[in-house]
């Protein structure tokens, strides 16, 4: 059985290589500059909120806040849609558990900026088929292929990948 | 970016909050900042507690130890912190399947013997007579792909280090009388230079494995877990020519180390601790060296060449990719 978590979903719109080896247990060490950020941002935000809330042993929600309000950090808007993905995917999860209208939200803090997700018409078929999707990919005994695309070059696994 | 540090003073390390102190015999004091740490080389008396030691396992840093002599002692080999059962379970089957595991064990070799070939080539060319052992190499090199078991590879990969050794009369300018390899102990200056620079690349090997998924005491070439971390052994060998050899042919030939390197204690030298010195900062700039990665399209370290070995060998155990030993292509 996979258990299809926030991250899975995320890597699913970035890579679906670095999918297959994130869901098979081939992380990175993190000395790779942009993870640090990421971990440093995460430590250091929003510090007086309830975070890191883990749901049923597979979605891991960065904080909950006042009533129904969910969040996810983010560095940066530079793959905004997976982010917008793995936000649906959260409010997707909690309908299903019965937690209902529930506002998902995005937070940049160092842009100083947010934005509010919505669960739209055909989303939830369209989650349902990715995750179908996610379950094959990650299943399959080794990793797909990949072309090497602009945002290669800043990610953790371009060494793995490319070598 | 993160780097090994070596101490060779005596005092005592520890934890200061969230860093490292290092309070030294003779009064002073040093602060080595962590993130900064890849992992730590104890060549000094140092004195440490058990607070630092779960310090360092919660940020993941290895300590190799070696003694006053230079001599290897062990590594404190923090648990794993990058764990795939999968993984794990793939490392496990090549071992087991004798027709996978030589696929990787031909491979060791095979890299490890382009390798000497490699800097056979380089002095050939710049004037050593050398046509014989090339030739000699060559009908060995042959011998890999027809070989079907690992103790014939093993055979032929000593069969080559020993033909190898005797050209390093030739390739060093000094006066050596360097004639086989000795270990334990080490009976001259070329084999207590090799014994100590192997043990640190052996070091530096592993490291990087602890870096990655990889478990260490699994190995195809070397028998695993003789109490030793043999993965480390099986990749070492094919960066020795490129790293070990070079680098003693460079100390020697620019008399960087000569023969008051050492000290004549009975039957064995030992390096005094200048000598180790000079090597480690050697060693250091060498791995620090740049090449330009052919695939990577990116500049890559030699020690990152390393780390780059342990990918390849993950991608070949996930059957990705099949695994191609590191060749020098310069």
């Amino acid at each position: 059985m996979v258990k299809v978590t926030g991250v899975m979903m995320e890597y699913y719109f970035v890579c679906k290589k670095k999918l297959w080896y994130f869901a098979n247990q081939i992380q990175m060490e993190n000395e790779n500059e942009n993870v640090l950020i990421g971990r440093m941002i995460d430590e250091n935000s929003y510090i007086q909120e309830k975070r890191n809330i883990l749901i049923d042993g597979t979605i891991n929600i960065d904080f909950i806040k006042k009533y129904k309000q969910i969040h996810e950090v983010k560095k940066s808007k530079s793959i905004e849609e997976a982010a917008i993905w793995q936000v649906k995917y959260y409010l997707y999860y909690l309908k299903r558990l019965g937690i209902e209208e529930v506002t998902g939200i995005i937070d940049y803090p160092l842009l100083r900026k947010n934005l509010v997700v919505k669960l739209e018409e055909n989303d939830e078929e369209k989650i349902e088929k990715i995750i179908r999707d996610i379950v094959e990919i990650v299943t399959n005994p080794s990793p797909p292929s990949v072309n090497r695309m602009k945002i290669c070059k800043n990610c953790a696994y371009y060494e793995l990948c490319f070598v | 970016m993160k780097q090994s540090y070596y101490i060779f003073n005596n005092g005592e390390l520890k934890r200061k909050d969230n860093t490292l102190e290092f309070y030294l015999e003779d009064g002073g004091r040093k602060t080595i900042p962590i993130e900064q740490v890849r992992d730590l080389y104890f060549f000094g008396q140092i004195n440490v507690n058990s607070a630092l030691m779960n310090f360092l396992a919660s940020c993941h840093i290895a300590v190799h130890w070696f003694n006053y002599y230079g001599y290897y002692s062990g590594t404190f080999y923090p648990r794993e912190y990058l764990v795939s059962g999968k993984l794990l379970v793939k490392q496990v089957e090549h071992y087991i399947n004798p027709e996978k595991r030589i696929v990787l064990a031909k491979a060791f070799v095979d890299g490890a013997s382009a390798n000497i070939y490699r800097n056979l080539r380089y002095y050939k060319n710049r004037g050593k007579d050398l046509s014989n052992i090339i030739d000699e190499i060559d009908y060995y090199r042959n011998q890999i792909n027809v070989s079907d078991n690992v103790e014939s590879l093993m055979g032929i990969e000593g069969n080559i280090r020993k033909v190898y050794y005797t050209s390093w009369n030739e390739i060093i300018n000094q006066d050596v009388e360097f004639e086989k390899r000795v270990k334990r102990p080490p009976d001259n200056m070329i084999n207590t230079l090799i014994s100590f620079l192997n043990s640190m690349l052996y070091t530096k090997t592993l490291s990087e494995i602890y870096n990655t998924q990889l478990n260490p005491t699994i190995s195809y070439l070397h028998e695993p877990g003789t109490g030793r971390f043999s993965l480390s052994l099986d990749i070492s060998e094919i960066f020795k020519p490129l790293i070990v050899d070079r680098l003693i042919f460079s100390l020697l030939n620019k008399n960087q180390i000569n023969e008051d390197s050492f000290y004549k204690e009975t039957e064995l030298l030992q390096l005094k601790e200048s000598a180790i010195k000079t090597i480690v900062a050697e060693l250091d700039i060498r791995l620090k060296q740049t090449i330009e990665h052919r695939e990577l399209k990116r500049s890559v370290s030699y020690l990152r060449l390393i780390r780059l070995e342990v990918y390849k060998l993950i991608k070949h155990l996930l059957e990705e990719k099949v695994y191609e030993p590191f060749k020098i292509w310069w």
